[in-house]
């Protein structure tokens, strides 16, 4: 009996899959395409060799004086002598590990809420939130049974990590209050709402920051003064709370009125409504702009340099004016923009995570 | 949200009443914050008083005193305070304006960019993008000032662009016009170009709508206003000519000098605008549904009419709104200048100024109210605008 067999399959052709294909489809489609693409790899060659050149090939790696930066390339020996200033500025050496233990606290304290299966996380979270910042405060500040560290002798990455986390923790419940008054149905609270927040939203920081240095001693009674980074601090926080207002509004906004509705129905009140059926749900769709709005933040602490706090970026660039390190300007700039940018992007990541994440029962 | 506001009242007592206590809670909160208002003025005044420090706006009338590195009005050092408030304020405008130009060119650029069909340049937008966008706009400003201008060479050895742009540490030298006698007559051959080019334009719609033939209106209006002032200025002689900078003695003279805080400060101010701007474009672009682009293929619409009539009026109605937001971010960003010395509003009125007369509540107000006046009128406008361009849905 005849059996019949099949011939094998002839490969595709080679300009339809594979590499060739690719480079085909999406770099060499038509005339204008190839263009744009010789044009990009032409970029590319005028900027990657001689950038790698200087940050890694032709870089001066060790040593200790500037005068070990012999080669062509970046010093980093000047942001390795810099080092521990630029993470902890003035803080006195033998009581850094203070500071330390703080940021493997909040670590280490926060790292089971973003395990999935935790039990009792709400309270744990709560919990968190409350004992933490007394702790955070304890070591980095001192007292009971600690030596006292002025804040003025913070400074380095520490300080913006203090100010950024602080600024967002502070404008965050006021923030939300203030969305809520400007979703008020009372209008005298609205227009007080809407004016604070369209107040803070007009100005720029700088002048804020400039308001709470100088202008906000004249509004204490006589004698009380406070910490010029408290001051500061106070700044940051009414300022961020109007984003923060804003941000929150638009999660209040799509929440349908049925929500409302259904809870005045089982005879919820005002604040048990918002804070056990609205906010919660209102609050889980705005989690990206949350995060947004502490990445802005994160980038406005280095403002902080117009009133003389010595935050990451202005510890930076007074390591870069100093005698002894002069013209190593672009290897500091090139270190915080890294810094910075690692902390805003990793953030800006996380927040699209948890936006697919959250994405739930809407999608279509 | 009242829950039961016209529900009939069951206890009778007053306290219950959600109208009542909506009434003794505002009550309660205005009366709270004029106290606080009025605690602060209070102490104000006390503070004021004691450290023997006039308020009122009179130091405005003194004379300052102090040069100014750039000025756009004509300034000596004997000039009252509240010139050198309206050269702040000019500087701040200057900047913003010439960042919003270059931020909207690069952002538009890169956003289409990113959607191209090509795979490297999409990925060199996206690299762009990433980079700056997550770069505080101050370390920028600070890169551009310390890091490039202040390492470029001398005005002796000044790089320069074909002999006409000249960059140096005292700042980017570019040719100015200088108008000669025949500057007015193309001027006004310019704006009998304008005219016409606007009745030409009325007359085209009036007749496209009555008969549907078109005219080419963009093509004749280009032609009318470079062609009628180029032939105005052939018979009358150039209407400006272009003054060189020259290197002479240790500096340039002549043409048109920028400093590098300026420069500075724009290209950091553009570069990181233009990332923001850039996802707002791509936003827009996306927003416009592919079935908007097949129907108009169905109709037999050309790519490019396909592409002005149909994709980019539906792109704008959304890219607007937070494009001009991110102008507004770019306008006060600008008072990021202090910290490099631009002469802006911020540094200096509520740096220089404020240091002098040692008015700190008057020259921060003043300083905050003109941000936030330009804020509030440009919400209002976009508001006006949001209510005209919103989708009228049935």
């Amino acid at each position: 009996m005849q059996t019949h067999t099949f011939k094998p399959d002839q490969p595709p052709p080679s300009l339809s899959v594979g590499p060739i294909a690719w480079l085909r489809n999406n770099l060499f489609s038509n005339w204008f395409n190839s263009l744009l693409t010789l044009f990009a790899i032409y970029l590319l060659i005028l900027m990657v060799p001689p950038a790698l050149q200087w940050s890694i090939f032709d870089a001066n790696w060790s040593g200790t004086t500037r005068t070990d930066c012999t080669a062509e390339g970046a010093c980093w020996v000047f942001v390795q002598q810099h080092i521990s200033q630029f993470m902890y500025g003035f803080y006195p050496e033998q009581l850094r590990w203070r500071v330390d233990l703080t940021a493997w606290a909040a670590i280490l304290g926060a790292a089971p809420l973003f395990i999935p299966a935790m039990p009792r996380k709400a309270l744990y979270g709560l919990a968190y939130l409350v004992i933490y910042p007394l702790l955070a405060f304890w070591l980095l500040y001192g007292g009971f049974g600690l030596d006292i560290v002025e804040t003025s002798q913070w400074g380095g990455l520490m300080l913006t990590l203090v100010i950024a986390v602080v600024g967002i923790a502070g404008a965050m419940p006021l923030g939300i209050l203030l969305a809520l008054g400007r979703r008020s149905d009372m209008p005298a609270i609205k227009v007080l709402c809407v004016t604070f927040i369209e107040f803070w939203r007009g100005v720029p920081l700088i002048t804020v920051l400039f308001m709470s240095s100088v202008m906000l001693p004249f509004f204490l009674p006589e004698g009380m003064s406070f910490d010029k980074l408290l001051r500061a601090l106070i700044g940051i926080i009414l300022f961020q709370s109007a984003y923060m207002a804003e941000v929150v509004r638009g999660g209040l906004q799509a929440i349908p009125k049925g929500q409302y509705e259904a809870a005045a129905a089982v005879g919820l009140g005002y604040w048990r409504m918002m804070g056990l059926v609205i906010l919660p749900q209102a609050l889980k769709l705005v989690i990206p702009g949350i995060v947004n709005t502490f990445i802005a933040l994160f980038k406005d602490t280095s403002l902080v340099i117009i009133i003389g706090l010595f935050d990451l970026f202005t510890i930076i660039h007074q390591a870069t004016v100093n005698p002894q390190w002069l013209g190593f300007a672009t290897e500091g700039y090139v270190f915080a923009a890294l810094v910075f940018w690692i902390f805003c992007f990793g953030m800006s990541r996380y927040s699209m995570h948890l936006e697919r994440k959250l994405h739930t029962g809407h999608k279509r | 949200m009242q829950p039961n506001a016209n529900s009939p009242r069951v206890t009778g007592s007053l306290l219950t009443d959600p109208k009542f206590r909506a009434w003794i809670f505002q009550i309660l909160a205005v009366i709270a914050v004029i106290a606080a208002g009025w605690y602060l003025f209070n102490n104000t005044q006390h503070n004021l008083n004691s450290r023997g420090i006039s308020s009122g706006f009179g130091f405005l009338q003194q004379s300052a005193g102090f040069g100014i590195l750039q000025s756009l009005v004509d300034y000596t050092e004997s000039d009252s305070y509240a010139r050198v408030f309206v050269i702040g304020l000019l500087n701040t405008l200057l900047v913003s304006v010439l960042g919003i130009v270059f931020a909207t060119l690069l952002g538009f650029l890169l956003g289409v960019a990113r959607l191209s069909h090509n795979w490297l340049i999409s990925k060199l937008a996206t690299l762009y993008i990433e980079i700056f966008r997550n770069i505080p706009p101050l370390l920028q400003i600070f890169f551009w000032y310390f890091a490039v201008l202040r390492n470029v060479p001398g005005p002796r050895q000044s790089l320069d662009v074909g002999e006409t742009v000249f960059l140096n540490i005292r700042g980017l030298y570019l040719p100015s016009p200088t108008p000669t006698e025949g500057f007015w007559a193309a001027l006004a051959a310019f704006i009998v170009a304008a005219v016409i080019s606007i009745y030409i334009g009325i007359k085209a719609k009036q007749r496209r709508e009555a008969t549907g033939r078109r005219f080419p209106v963009l093509l004749t209006t280009l032609g009318l206003l470079f062609g009628l002032p180029t032939i105005v200025g052939l018979l009358f002689g150039n209407p400006f000519v272009w003054e060189m900078p020259e290197l002479k003695g240790f500096n340039f003279q002549g043409g048109f000098v920028v400093i590098p805080e300026l420069v500075a400060l724009t290209l950091a101010l553009s570069i990181y605008t233009a990332a923001f701007i850039a996802e707002i474009v791509r936003a827009g672009i996306m927003s416009v549904s592919h079935g908007q682009t097949e129907a108009a293929d169905s109709l037999g619409l050309r790519r490019g009419v396909t592409l002005r009539l149909v994709i980019i009026p539906q792109a704008l109605r959304v890219i607007i709104p937070p494009l001009t937001s991110q102008y507004l971010n770019l306008a006060k960003n600008s008072s990021l200048a202090a910290a490099i010395g631009y002469p802006d509003l911020v540094s200096l009125f509520a740096g220089t100024v404020l240091n002098q007369t040692g008015q700190a509540i008057e020259t921060i107000s003043i300083t905050m109210s003109v941000y936030l006046a330009i804020s509030l009128a440009i919400s209002l406008l976009m508001n006006s605008y949001n209510k005209r361009m919103a989708l009228v849905e049935r």
